[in-house]
C-alpha cells in the first residue's frame, strides 16, 4: 500500500484490523475518539463487531470475555477511562489473556485536562490495577510507528497470552502523518494455536476451559505468580527495544525520553550538535521492560543524564535506576498538556554543562588553595 | 435390562458442590444444566460464574467457564456472545453482584439486547460475605450491615430487577420463578428452559430470576426459610413471566397520568404516542 496521509488514532485502528483484530469494545474519551469512531466504521467491513460499551469497566470486561475465546480484540481509551479498565486488565493479566489496550494519554490527575501528557508511565509499567502483573508496555513516537508497534502487540498478545498496551501521548492519537502498511507484513512472533485454552464450548476433544483468576489454595496461587514471573521474565529477557541516537561515541549529555518527546528532544540535538554540544539520545520503545542495560551503557559514555518527561518525574526512576548512581541524572518535565519544545531542552543541557563546569573549577580551586 | 430414570444431568461435573446444607443454588445448578443437557447444548454452552456463593460455579458446571469480577458478567458474557455468536452463553449471577454493583452491566447488557441468558439467584442477602444487607432485602429484615432491620427511610426499598428490567423497550423474556418447592422448581425449569430457547433461535436477552433460599445468613432452618421465602419474598417479589419478545414494548401507560394544562412547563409524553417527545404538545 502507498503512504497515506492519516491521524494517529486512525492509524492505530487500521493496524489492528491489519493485524486480524475483529472485535473492540469501548467508551467515548477524548482524545482518542477517533479510534473507537474507525472502528465502528471499519470493523463491518471486514465482519468484524464494534460494541459501545455502557462504561469502560464494561469494556475492559467484554474484552476478557472476548479474548478468553481466542480472538484477536483491541480496547482504546484515555487516562481517566484507563483507571476504569485496571480492573478488567488485572483479570485479563492474570487469566492469562491476549489483548491490545491503548491508552492516548491526557493530562492528569483527575479529571485532568485532554491535552497530551505522559502521567500514566507508573499505572502502565509498575502494574496499574491490583495484584502482581506485568504487561507489555509498547510506546511509539510517531504515527507511523504507531501503526507498526499495533501490529507487533498483537502477535506479542498472543505469544506471551498477556494484556499489550500501547502507551501514546495526546499527540499520537491526533497528529497527521504518512504512513504505510506493508502487504507482507510478517507476525514478529510465531503464531501458537488456541484451541488448547479458548473457551469456544467443550466437545470432550481437550480439557474444559476454565478462565478464572481465582486461586484460592495458597499454595497454588503461588505456584500461578510464579509461573507469571517466569514469563514477565522472559519479556525482559527477549522483549527489550529502543532506539539510540549519537550514543556509540562519547557525549556530554544523554538525555533519556519517550513517544513523541523523543522527537522534540532529537531537534535540540541536533541544534546542539551545530553549536558543537556532543548529545546522545536513548529512546526506550518498550517500556516494560525497560532498557535498563542500553541506558547504562549510554550513560556511560557521558558526563551527565536529561531525562524528559511530560510529567513530573516518573520514567526517570528507572533512569536512576539504570544509571545506579555513576553520573548525575537531571530532570526535566512540563505537565498539565504544556510541551517541551527544542529550545528549553537545549537551554536544560547547556544548564547541565555549566554546572558541570562551575563544579569542576570549584573543586579546581579547592584543590589549589590546599596546596 | 435396566432403565436408568434418575442421573447426574451430564452439564454438571462430578465434584461435591461446596454450598450450605438447605441452600437452594444446588437446586438451581441442577435445573439450568438438566435444560442444557435436553436442549444438547453441552457442546457449544459457555457460564460465566459471578463473584458471590457461586464463585466456583465453573467446576460443577461440565461446560467451557469463565470466572468474572464482581457484577460484570453480563461485560463478560457480550465479549464471549459477540466473539462467538453460536456459542449459548450464560451466566449465573447473585443478588448483590447483579443488583447491586452489577446494575450498570445488566441494564445495559439487556438493552443492548444481547442474545445470552442470565440466571439470577434472588436470596435477598449477601451469602459468600457472612450476611450482609443486599440490594433486595426485604424492608425489616435483619442483616449484619442493617441489624435492626432494612430501614428503607436510609436503604430505599428492595429493587425488584424484572419488573425494573421490562420497563426496557428492547425485546427481552423477563420472567421470576421459585424453588423453595419440588412444584415451584420443575415449573422454574419450563421457564428456564424457555428462556434458552429464545436465545437458541437467536431471538432476545432472557432473563430468569429465581428466588432462593440462605438458610445459613437467614438464621433459620432450611424449612423455615422456605416457608419464610412463601410468606415474605413471594408477596413482594411476584412469580411470573413479566415480558416477553413477542408481548408489548412496555408498561401500558402512566399510573397517573398528568392533566393538559397543569403546572408542569414542558408535558411530559404520553405512552404510547412516541412522536410528542421533544416536548410537544401535539393539538
Amino acid at each position: 500500500m502507498a503512504r497515506k496521509l492519516m491521524k494517529g488514532c486512525e492509524a492505530i485502528g487500521e493496524a489492528a484490523i491489519r493485524a486480524g483484530c475483529r472485535l473492540f469494545f469501548g467508551y467515548p474519551i477524548t482524545p482518542q475518539n477517533e479510534i473507537p469512531e474507525y472502528m465502528s466504521r471499519r470493523l463491518p467491513e471486514v465482519g468484524g463487531t464494534f460494541v459501545q460499551a455502557e462504561s469502560e469497566v464494561a469494556a475492559s470486561n467484554m474484552l476478557y470475555g472476548a479474548a478468553g475465546t481466542g480472538e484477536r480484540v483491541l480496547t482504546s481509551s484515555s487516562s481517566p477511562g484507563i483507571s476504569l479498565m485496571m480492573e478488567g486488565l488485572s483479570y485479563i493479566a492474570a487469566s492469562e489473556l491476549p489483548c491490545v489496550i491503548v491508552n492516548i494519554m491526557r493530562a492528569g490527575p483527575g479529571l485532568g485536562g485532554i491535552l497530551p501528557s505522559q502521567g500514566d508511565y507508573f499505572q502502565a509499567t509498575k502494574g496499574g490495577g491490583h495484584g502482581d502483573y506485568r504487561c507489555l508496555v509498547l510506546a511509539p513516537w510517531s504515527v507511523q510507528e504507531a501503526a507498526d508497534l499495533v501490529q507487533d502487540a498483537f502477535d506479542l498478545a498472543d505469544y506471551y497470552r498477556n494484556p499489550v498496551l500501547v502507551l501514546g501521548d495526546g499527540l499520537i492519537g491526533q497528529m497527521m502523518e504518512p504512513v504505510e502498511f506493508r502487504e507482507d507484513r510478517a507476525p514478529c512472533r510465531p503464531l501458537l494455536d488456541k484451541r488448547e485454552w479458548a473457551a469456544r464450548g467443550w466437545k470432550g476433544d481437550r480439557p474444559r476451559a476454565i478462565i478464572s483468576s481465582l486461586y484460592l489454595d495458597p499454595e497454588v496461587l503461588e505456584r500461578h505468580n510464579q509461573k507469571l514471573k517466569a514469563k514477565y521474565d522472559a519479556m525482559v529477557r527477549d522483549e527489550v527495544r529502543f532506539a539510540a541516537y549519537g550514543t556509540d561515541q562519547d557525549h556530554d549529555v544523554l538525555i533519556v525520553a519517550y513517544g513523541t518527546v523523543a522527537r522534540v528532544c532529537k531537534t535540540a540535538q541536533e541544534d546542539l550538535a551545530e553549536a558543537g554540544v556532543r548529545v546522545g539520545l536513548l529512546r526506550p520503545i518498550t517500556l516494560f521492560p525497560f532498557p535498563y542495560e542500553a541506558v547504562r551503557q549510554a550513560a556511560d559514555r557521558a558526563r551527565a543524564v536529561l531525562v524528559v518527561e511530560l510529567s513530573t518525574g516518573q520514567m526517570v526512576e528507572d533512569v536512576k535506576m539504570a544509571v545506579m548512581g555513576r553520573r548525575p541524572v537531571h530532570f526535566y518535565g512540563r505537565q498539565g498538556g504544556m510541551l517541551a519544545s527544542p529550545e528549553a531542552v537545549a537551554d536544560q543541557v547547556r544548564a547541565i554543562l555549566s554546572e558541570a563546569a562551575s563544579a569542576t573549577s570549584r573543586r579546581a580551586a579547592r584543590r589549589g588553595g590546599a596546596s | 435390562m435396566m432403565e436408568l430414570v434418575f442421573g447426574r444431568p451430564r452439564s454438571l461435573t462430578r465434584v461435591p458442590t461446596h454450598y450450605c446444607p438447605g441452600c437452594t443454588h444446588g437446586v438451581v445448578h441442577r435445573l439450568i444444566a438438566e435444560v442444557l443437557d435436553e436442549l444438547g447444548l453441552q457442546g457449544r454452552a459457555v457460564g460465566v460464574a459471578p463473584v458471590g456463593c457461586a464463585v466456583v460455579a465453573y467446576a460443577y458446571f461440565n461446560v467451557d467457564m469463565y470466572e468474572a469480577s464482581h457484577g460484570r458478567a453480563p461485560a463478560v458474557a457480550t465479549g464471549v456472545k459477540r466473539a462467538h455468536p453460536e456459542l449459548i452463553v450464560f451466566t449465573y449471577q447473585g443478588d448483590g453482584d447483579l443488583a447491586s454493583i452489577g446494575m450498570g452491566e445488566i441494564i445495559h447488557c439487556a438493552n443492548r439486547g444481547e442474545k445470552v441468558t442470565v440466571v439470577f439467584v434472588n436470596n435477598a442477602i449477601y451469602g459468600m460475605t457472612g450476611g450482609q444487607m443486599a440490594p433486595t432485602t426485604l424492608p425489616g429484615q435483619v442483616a449484619t450491615t442493617c441489624p435492626f432491620g432494612r430501614d428503607v427511610e436510609h436503604a430505599g426499598y428492595p429493587v425488584r430487577m424484572v419488573e425494573l428490567l421490562s420497563a426496557l423497550r428492547t425485546p427481552a423474556f423477563l420472567a421470576r420463578v421459585s424453588v423453595h418447592s419440588p412444584a415451584r422448581a420443575i415449573q422454574a425449569r419450563a421457564i428456564l428452559r424457555r428462556a434458552f430457547e429464545h436465545q437458541v433461535a437467536g431471538r432476545c436477552f432472557s432473563l430468569v430470576e429465581f428466588l432462593s433460599t440462605c438458610p445459613t445468613n437467614w438464621g433459620q432452618t432450611p424449612p423455615e426459610a422456605c416457608r419464610w421465602l412463601e410468606a415474605n419474598m413471594i408477596p413482594y417479589y411476584p412469580l411470573g413471566v413479566f415480558k416477553t419478545p413477542e408481548g408489548p414494548d412496555r408498561a401500558p401507560g402512566p399510573v397517573e397520568p398528568l392533566s393538559r394544562g397543569g403546572s408542569v412547563a414542558s408535558p411530559m409524553p404520553t405512552a404510547g404516542a412516541p412522536g410528542r417527545a421533544n416536548g410537544e404538545t401535539g393539538d
